[in-house]
């Protein structure tokens, strides 16, 4: 299984980067990690006539934090977002669903910029841009624009970003400390892509009292569904009741799909269980997080 | 004193080699060859209309592209069928490359040969095949309606109907006071070697020579059939096996189209080429197995033995049949696993499909039949309300029965009959590790806190070391070297090591004087294969028969040297010495010296055994019936397979919620005689039992109705990681075989033979209600709940008592 | 219509090593057939087997899902480089031997790398850290448990080489 021929090109800066992809067009693909495009090479289900190597643009790669945010440059890898204390505490949800991608090996090249443009139905990370309202800057030689996580996904495997463009960061808010979060999965072997997940995110009052509630679920539709569950358990005692309740109602109103791997009705019994067992780790965390900071 | 090696954990001779990367494996080789790929069908059954190859020829670096109409001679001819049968009546087999119609999804259609791989698949996707479809058989349910026809002259797709029988099962059932029928369905896995196939053939057009290697089982059987089809005598062909990357029953199957076609392109050519297959075209274009769907009826009395066994079952053959119907004959046979039953009969059908055909898959079609047999022992033993175990204790055949017959006929022609095996002993030894007693009482306070635990167990009898037979070379140099060969071929059983071990206890030389050569046709060239858990028991015997006449040689000989009685000597470390007088002594390097009288000294060495320094002048340098060296060549062949046995208990956990499961023990007996390496042969336990959780749990073809394999990769085709085999604890009862010297038994297809089985009876123990289809995954275990809950699937009797 | 070909400079197993290849050369094949460095193997092409598994400045990473000419100028080492500079077995390779860790082992080179990489950052793991650690590189002969064993065995080869 050997990639079809295509042209190379390495720019070593963001402005190489910007008019090779814009020359190329529609025949030009981005590589960053390769995780996902290099099989779909190999196997030849795509053969992009042009494909831009952005791993040599010093301006990509890394991470930057600040007070109220994260920003994760192009080719920073899975495996150093997640080994990162200073993201673990700022944005702990990353570190949560980086745990589930696949293998260490992969986490070492694979990018989690490039993982979000790829948009795949199962990407944890999917679900984690789309629940914490990340945002993705997209650029060209035509300039710069943002999106944000509920408008980057347009369907499965297809992303906002167009041809001639390139993702470049993704940023993250600083999550307050009265928020817990958490990634929940059932996969049929370790590392594999999820049946179905959940990313959660629970924020607490001061009282501890649910402020609110969201959940994104990945591996259920074509792109992450992401739900405001705060109206069904924000006057609930927050005890595993509450939180069945709240899920049996989501995994009604959601429709899965069925595949080799797992019948439609499958996925919505994981739905109900797995928004149960997210939203309470995540509440848990929430208190465990407010704990830390007192 | 000799030297104890038989039986001892000797680390690998092969390892170092190995470990540091310097393995030679097919595609490790050949580094100037042209190299092939392939066109293959995109569809299950079609008839080709044409074959465009017009847009390929402007490509750099194609050398040529070949389809059926440049196959001459006899590459032009159907590939063999290498095993007939008299019932498979509708045997057949493909072209090397597709004539007028396809029939899977991966059948070769063009061979295009270019500089490199790369290029190669270039231009295969720059040929343009026009088809017209047609309606592909899928599974066995449709290839017995026969709505479509995967061969148009093979009737309702049965490639043979196959009856055996002892004493009249059915009326046997009907008369006995209870019994149960039960459906049950064993879907596809594979092999799946993490090396897939690949040849490289090199053409001496000066010699008239052709020089192979094939990531094979058999290097003896490719070159038969490469001599044969390329119409060369068989002396002018050579085949080796270099290393190969795990066979597992896929690579026994020969010729592939890729052996016949690779040195035929080769000669044309006068080039050296290769071809190395990569995972998707071994999903679409090697071999599957497993796939049967079963029908019993058995007839019992009141402590569950059985009076008559009848058991109906389809086999799905895939799109050929170059194998015969060894697969099913297995089942047959070895469904009988430790028991004897009243009356057996067993009949069934080999189907066509438009699917990859099926050869043997480690176990060979045992784990179907163990799997019928052991659900079959599990209703029993519910419908009575008795232990599970104290159905197979009424049915076993006894230490005291030994030799059983089982009045069949056996994969090997020959009559099933079971040499030797304990198996109440084995039952207890597994009851006792598995904690068989205890497990109720655990299984209910685990249910009082909300957990599903279940316990299941497996019993099979395997018949190992078939024939016909197999030999092994022995040979001491003048440097003290021993080498040794035999015919067939090593995919990482440690040959290279449990050969030598024989060899340094029955030759009394140190193991690392002990030079193992297998599969190469140059060393050895008569020769079966290995497959059926065979090596040991025929390649071994015949290596310790070798070694014998050799050791029988020498002693001989350093007798006159030694002016002494043979009897009177023994080897310690390869020299040969007086007993209790070490002083008195001669190396066996100078036995082989001597052994070979010479004219022309070109060492030291050889001085010795010039004709002026040695002889008897009254006799001739050697003697009649004798020959020159310190070799042996001896071939083993045995009367009839030796059957190794096992038992395998696991206990699972079942997740309320998610269905998923979990393997928190597992445990096996197993019985193959004596051992040469038990290192070895545990390792061999650890990858059958993973490849058994695999196939249980995780592996399945995935077929659509059109034929497509949905799942022709890795990502898709569940094989377990380190995280789903489960630690494995390992108990071994040894009952040695009468039937070989060396009294010992295969042991290579042990760990997965009962897996599905155990699996089942464990999943089953946990849920309460019957499981009669394996693989199971957590999403079908959780709609067989809901089928449960809905009344739709009856529960276990003793969970209805409980 | 020729390919563009491109010059990759790589230092492989400490040595400077070059060629002129494809863009679309993988760097397994690059190793493999190129630099004919032959103990990295090719399982299945996309990234799933682990048999590929090389360590690129010192992380490893899967080489059959790189390009060569993406690795220009950097540092590679395959199992051929994690002998020690004697020519005897490294610790890894050592431990699989004793341990009867590989059976055909065509999936070893992969997983000598990848636990070797393991353990330079984790040099004490328990038994389910060395199991995890592993659960990325498939094997269809050993079933893992000795695999699992051999982690643990490089791991008190390398603490006694350290200690002495």
């Amino acid at each position: 299984m050997k990639p079809a021929p295509f042209e190379y090109l390495r720019p070593n800066s963001r402005e190489g980067v910007f008019e090779a992809l814009a020359r190329a067009g529609e025949d030009g693909k981005v590589l960053a990690g390769g995780q996902s495009l290099i099989p779909l090479l190999s196997m030849r289900l795509a053969s992009p006539k042009v494909l831009v190597d952005i791993n040599q643009v010093p301006e990509f790669s890394g991470f930057r934090i600040s007070a109220d945010s994260v920003t994760i440059g192009a080719t920073a890898r899975h495996q150093q977002v997640l080994e990162s204390n200073q993201i673990k505490d700022s944005v702990p949800l990353l570190a949560q669903a980086l745990a589930h991608v696949a293998h260490p090996v992969i986490r070492n090249r694979g990018t989690c910029v490039g993982s979000i443009a790829h948009a795949d139905p199962s990407g944890e990370l999917t679900a984690v841009l789309a629940l914490l309202d990340g945002v993705v800057r997209v650029e060209s030689v035509n300039g710069s624009r943002e999106v944000t996580g509920s408008d980057f996904f347009l369907g499965p495997l297809e992303s906002a970003v167009k041809p001639g463009e390139v993702a470049t960061q993704v940023t993250f808010p600083t999550l307050p400390l009265a928020m817990g979060t958490s990634c929940v999965e059932v996969a049929r072997r370790h590392g594999d892509y999820a049946l179905v997940g959940v990313c959660s995110a629970v924020l607490l009052s001061e009282d501890s009292r649910i402020d609110r509630a969201r959940i994104a679920l990945f591996s259920v539709g074509p792109t992450p569904i992401v739900i405001d569950v705060t109206e069904l358990v924000r006057d609930s005692s927050a005890n595993e009741e509450s939180w069945r309740r709240a899920a049996l109602h989501i995994a009604a109103s959601v429709e899965s799909e069925g595949d080799i791997h797992a019948s439609a009705e499958y996925r919505s019994n994981l739905v109900a269980v797995l928004v149960r067992k997210g939203l309470n780790q995540a509440y848990e965390n929430a208190i465990s997080r407010m704990e830390q900071n007192r | 004193m000799t030297t104890r090696s038989f039986g001892e954990p000797v680390l690998r001779r092969e390892d170092p080699r190995l470990v540091s990367g310097n393995g030679r494996y097919l595609d490790d080789l050949g580094h100037g060859a042209y190299e092939a790929a392939f066109l293959r069908s995109p569809h299950a059954s079609a008839r080709i209309l044409s074959i465009d190859v017009s847009n390929a020829f402007e490509v750099e670096g194609l050398i040529g592209i070949y389809t059926y109409e440049d196959l001459n001679g006899r590459v032009g001819e159907p590939l063999p069928l290498l095993i007939p049968h008299p019932t498979l009546t509708h045997g057949r087999t493909g072209y090397p490359l597709a004539k007028e119609f396809v029939r899977h999804v991966g059948e070769a259609i063009v061979m295009v040969v270019a500089v490199n791989r790369y290029v190669a698949e270039d231009i295969v996707g720059l040929i343009d095949v026009t088809y017209e479809l047609i309606k592909p058989v899928i599974g066995v349910e449709a290839a017995r309606d026969a709505q479509s026809l995967v061969h148009a002259d093979v009737p309702g797709n049965v490639a043979a109907h196959m009856i055996q029988q002892v004493g009249d099962a059915p009326a046997a059932v009907a008369k006995a006071k209870h019994k149960i029928s039960l459906d049950l369905e064993i879907e596809r896995s594979a092999s799946m070697p993490l090396e897939g196939k690949g040849v490289y053939a090199v053409w001496d057009a000066d010699s008239g020579e052709m020089r192979l290697w094939s990531s094979t089982q058999t290097s003896t059987g490719v070159r038969a059939a490469v001599a044969a089809k390329l119409e060369l005598p068989l002396q002018k062909v050579e085949c080796t096996a270099p290393d190969v990357g795990g066979g597992f029953g896929v690579k026994i199957m020969h010729p592939w189209p890729e052996e016949v076609l690779i040195p035929w392109v080769a000669r044309n050519l006068n080039h050296p080429v290769k071809w190395t297959e990569d995972r998707r075209e071994h999903f679409i274009s090697s071999a599957h197995e497993r796939g049967q769907s079963h029908h019993v009826e058995v007839g019992f009395d009141d402590q569950g033995r059985i009076l008559g066994l009848d058991v109906t079952f389809l086999h799905d053959n895939g799109a050929y049949t170059p194998y015969g119907l060894i697969v099913p004959i297995i089942t047959s046979t070895q469904l009988l696993g430790p028991y004897k039953p009243g009356a057996y009969r067993v009949e069934f059908r080999s189907l066509y499909t438009n699917t990859v055909m099926v050869t043997p898959y480690r176990g060979a079609g045992r784990p179907q039949g163990v799997f019928v047999m052991e659900r079959t022992m599990d209703a029993i033993a519910d419908y009575l309300g008795i232990g599970r175990d104290e159905v197979r204790s009424a049915n076993f055949i006894l230490p005291a029965d030994m030799p059983y017959d089982h009045q069949l006929t056996f994969q090997d022609g020959r009559p099933l009959i079971y040499d030797s095996g304990n198996y109440p002993a084995s039952l207890e030894m597994l009851k006792s590790m598995i904690g068989w007693e205890g497990f109720r009482e655990f299984q209910i306070e685990a249910r009082v806190s909300g957990r599903k635990v279940g316990i299941g167990l497996g019993c099979y009898v395997e018949g190992t070391g078939v024939g016909p037979y197999e030999g092994g070379f022995v040979q001491v140099e003048t440097s003290g070297r021993v080498n040794v060969s035999t015919g067939l071929t090593s995919q990482g059983q440690g040959h290279q090591t449990a050969f030598a071990q024989i060899v340094a206890e029955e030759l009394g030389v140190p193991i690392e004087d002990v030079f193992v050569t297998t599969g190469d046709t140059r060393r050895f060239a008569y020769a079966v294969g290995t497959f059926a858990s065979r090596a040991a028991v025929m390649s071994g015997n015949a290596i310790a028969m070798a070694a014998r006449s050799v050791r029988e040689k020498a002693l001989r000989i350093a007798g006159d040297a030694l002016e002494c009685d043979p009897r009177d000597l023994e080897i310690v470390n390869g020299i040969v010495q007086v007993k209790g007088d070490p002083t008195h002594c001669i190396p066996l390097k100078s036995i082989s010296v001597l052994s070979n009288p010479l004219r022309y000294a070109f060492d030291e060495s050889a001085k010795a055994a010039t004709q002026f320094q040695v002889g008897d002048t009254s006799r001739p340098p050697i003697e009649v019936g004798e020959e020159p060296g310190l070799e042996s060549r001896d071939y083993y062949s045995p009367m009839q397979s030796t059957f190794a046995s096992g038992m395998h208990a696991a206990i699972v956990e079942t997740d309320p919620e998610t269905a998923e499961i979990k393997i928190l023990r597992y445990v096996v007996v197993h019985d193959c005689g004596r051992l040469i390496n038990p290192m070895i042969v545990e390792g061999q336990i650890h990858g059958g039992v993973a490849q058994g959780v695999g196939g249980a749990l995780y592996e399945r073809m995935e077929y659509d109705s059109n034929g497509q394999l949905l799942n022709a990769s890795f990502m898709d085709f569940l094989m377990p990681y380190a995280t789903e085999v489960p630690f494995i604890e390992t108990g071994h009862l040894e009952t040695p075989s009468p039937l070989n010297p060396l009294g010992i038994k295969g042991a290579g297809e042990a760990g997965v033979i009962p897996s599905s089985a155990v699996f089942a009876s464990a999943i089953e123990d946990a849920e309460g209600f019957t499981i009669t289809k394996m693989p199971i995954s957590p999403s079908e275990l959780w709609s067989l709940r809901i089928e449960h809950e809905n009344g739709l699937i009856p529960a276990l009797r003793t969970t209805k008592e409980n | 219509m020729s390919e563009t070909l491109f010059d990759v400079q790589v230092l492989v197993n400490g040595m400077l090593r070059s060629g002129r290849v494809p863009a679309r050369r993988l760097l397994s094949d690059f190793l493999r057939h190129d630099l004919e460095l032959t103990g990295t193997h090719v399982g299945c092409e996309h990234g799933v087997c682990g048999a590929c598994t090389v360590l690129l400045n010192g992380k490893a990473v899967r080489a059959c899902l790189l390009f060569a000419v993406s690795v220009d100028q950097q540092e590679i080492v395959t199992v051929e480089g994690l002998l020690n500079s004697d020519g005897s077995l490294g610790s890894v390779q050592q431990a699989l031997h004793e341990c009867h860790g590989l059976q055909c082992g065509f999936c070893t080179p992969g997983f000598v790398t990848t636990i070797s990489s393991f353990l330079d950052q984790n040099p004490n793991p328990t038994e389910e850290e060395a199991r995890e650690a592993i659960a990325g590189n498939l094997c269809r002969c050993t079933g893992y448990q000795n695999i699992i064993k051999s982690v643990m065995r490089a791991a008190e080869i390398r603490n006694t080489v350290n200690q002495v």
